[in-house]
């Protein structure tokens, strides 16, 4: 039983860091847009995909593939904000965005089922099924991967963000938009990147989705953007550090929870979120000015 | 003066011929696929207008209204099956449902109704899958096979037709709750926490009283008709009764239509839920992927250029044909020019006994 818990913590763990990878893209898409980007679900899904077509039809390696789908992923942001989320301004915009993106998701999800249908498909390479032993656990490398890939991606992320010029105009728009504005941000080519990057991320998380979900379709987005809502908000929105921890907590929860009863483990999952937000509204690293209307 | 008694009268009759045609509807129109359509579209205009009542007015989107159509479904389904109710008296049972709803929506709304915005969504949708998982789960709501509902031993032939007066009935008593709430006092608290939540309060409303009742009203509405959808299709099962497809649904019908309007939540189901009926059955369509690209489409065009829905936009656009070369009332601040000027003329259209969505706002408080 104690080596089972360990077991479970290791796994919530590491599970945590694949979430984690997804997480980070919505979180930051918020808050510099202070937009949800329901799509996000899907977008990850199109990551899996893209990363399936390039390792079965032209036998890429998934993680040389990821030089592809990023950038890739990176310009289908891009363009989803300068086409759709651009235009809308106003008092209505949270929950404009909120339609905007879902009508993405519908879209993206119509084409995913026309290129390649509704069963279930699983991205597979030698070490997705292979895992190492390690004092006394049981590790699969893809995790471990994942693991070290979300933590080198994070550090990333956050020198871009504290390092960068760019990185500045970042959080000087999160802080403020009209007074980055009025310094001579250009904060709509600021929002733009910062779209396509959080979208790029989601190309990672993707491609770690496919592999150890254990087969997706054009449907799974719905379940998936749940999950991520639930963690970024457990975070506090727009804290990439925040979705960090909130997802391996999350995943370490239901890790420990499935022990005792699959069934309810998700369940779990959201009525942490429920409970934590009733103590602490904000969530665990969140910002006091997200409760404000 | 004489004009606008004059608009009042077309606008009532337009109201009764409307209601006429409803009620003909199915006189008319035999064939059961094509009343299967009807009957489907009032379920969603109520569920619509219910919606409406809570987040078009008070400007909380609840994306998880679904947690009081399934529980709705599955309280009538367990009564029934428990007490061993059966055939038409199985309505009689409606009331207890609206409760099981309400009560259902106080421990929801009092955690809920504490965050605002893009919290509060996605706590509706965290309580939506806890819901549907304890539909997953438990025993008494019959696992991942659901229940099914008592026999009706109405004819199979004319089968619909009961169920589309009932849903009518619904449908036409939701929007009159509707109509009510937007010109009560209460309705005006809902619209100014809408418009500045912190400024109604500091003007004495209160606000979480408010948001409350209007929560645990659509709530119960929305359980009421989710039991009559229940009855009709005779089953529920956890994916079906819980569905986050629903959910999003009904915000897009309320959003097409223009939100926080009482006919724009109307006009929206009725286009949106025939039309994905029908696209569903086509055969060029058949996988659903392809209505699904459209169904987006028409979304991206409908937000991008009606952003606040067809019933606001299109009474403004009829206002500046009506107004065209001569000066129209001229509104008092440019940046609320476009709702200032539907509302002083009321949405022109025949259809909607509604004006404008934004006039309580005190012009340009955001």
């Amino acid at each position: 039983m104690a080596h089972q818990i360990y077991q479970a913590v290791a796994d919530g763990i590491l599970e945590g860091g694949v979430y984690a990878l997804m997480a980070v893209g919505l979180t930051l898409i918020f808050g510099v847009l202070d937009i949800i980007n329901i799509a996000q679900g899907v977008l990850v899904i199109l990551g899996a995909y893209l990363s399936y077509s390039l390792s079965v039809h032209l036998h890429i390696d998934l993680f040389l593939g990821l030089l592809i789908t990023v950038p890739a992923m990176f310009l289908i942001g891009v363009v989803i904000y300068w086409a759709f989320i651009r235009r809308l301004r106003g008092t209505e915009r949270t929950s404009m965005t909120l339609l905007v993106t879902y009508a993405v998701a519908l879209i993206v999800e119509g084409v995913l089922y026309k290129i390649y249908g509704a069963n279930d498909v699983e991205l597979t390479a030698s070490y997705v099924t292979s895992s190492v032993h390690l004092l006394g656990f049981y590790l699969s490398y893809i995790y471990i991967y994942g693991f070290i890939l979300a933590i080198v991606l994070i550090a990333a992320l956050y020198a871009l963000l504290y390092r960068t010029r760019f990185g500045r105009s970042v959080r000087a728009t999160m802080q403020d938009e009209t007074a980055a504005r009025l310094v001579g941000i250009d904060v709509n080519r600021v929002a733009a990147l910062t779209f396509g990057i959080g979208v790029a991320v989601t190309a990672t998380g993707g491609m770690f989705y496919g592999a150890t979900s254990g087969g997706f379709n054009p449907n799974s987005g719905y379940d998936l953007i749940s999950r991520l809502l639930a963690i970024i908000i457990l975070g506090g929105l727009g804290s990439i550090g925040g979705a960090l921890a909130a997802s391996v907590f999350m995943l370490l929860l239901e890790s420990l929870v499935t022990i005792w009863s699959p069934n309810w483990a998700i369940v779990v999952f959201y009525a942490a979120l429920v409970l934590v937000l009733v103590i602490r509204p904000t969530g665990f690293l969140g910002r006091k000015a997200v409760r404000a209307q | 003066m004489n004009a606008e008694k004059s608009e009042r009268a077309l606008k009532h009759a337009a109201l009764i011929v409307l209601v006429a045609a409803a009620i003909a509807f199915p006189k008319v129109f035999t064939n059961p696929a094509v009343t299967n359509y009807g009957v489907l579209a009032m379920i969603f205009v109520t569920v619509a207008t219910a919606w409406n009542i809570f987040s078009g007015y008070s400007g909380y989107i609840s994306l998880g209204h679904a947690v009081f159509y399934g529980s709705g479904a599955y309280a009538l389904g367990i009564a029934a099956r428990d007490w061993h109710v059966g055939g038409t008296t199985v309505f009689a049972l409606l009331p207890l449902v609206a409760v099981v709803g309400a009560v259902i929506a106080v421990p929801v709304g009092l955690i809920a109704l504490r965050v605002r915005r893009h919290t509060f969504i996605v706590i509706t949708i965290a309580f939506f899958f806890i819901f549907q998982l304890m539909a997953f789960n438990f025993s008494f709501t019959g696992g991942s096979s659901g229940l099914n509902s008592p026999f009706l031993t109405w004819p199979a032939s004319g089968y619909n037709t009961p169920f589309y007066y009932i849903a009518l009935a619904f449908a036409i008593g939701a929007i009159a709750i509707s109509w009510l709430v937007r010109r009560s006092r209460f309705g005006l608290q809902l619209r100014a926490i809408r418009d500045d939540e912190d400024r109604a309060r500091g003007l004495g409303v209160r606000t979480m009283r408010v948001k409350l009742s209007a929560f645990i009203l659509s709530g119960a509405l929305t359980a009421m008709i989710g039991a009559v959808w229940f009855y009709y299709i005779n089953q529920v099962a956890p994916q079906t009764g819980f569905d986050p497809l629903f959910d999003l649904t009904v915000v897009l019908m309320a959003f097409i239509g223009g939100y926080g309007s009482i006919a724009g939540p109307v006009l929206g189901a009725l286009i949106i839920e025939p039309g994905t009926l029908w696209l569903n059955t086509q055969p060029q369509f058949s996988g659903g992927y392809l209505s699904e690209i459209l169904l987006g489409g028409i979304f991206l065009l409908v937000v991008l250029f009606m952003p606040r829905g067809i019933i606001p936009t299109g009474g403004e656009w009829i206002t500046r044909l009506r107004t065209r070369g001569r000066p129209a009332v001229v509104p008092a601040m440019a940046m609320d020019a476009a709702s200032g000027a539907a509302a002083s003329s009321g949405s022109g259209s025949a259809t909607s006994g509604s004006e404008s969505t934004t006039s309580v706002s005190s012009g340009g408080t955001r």
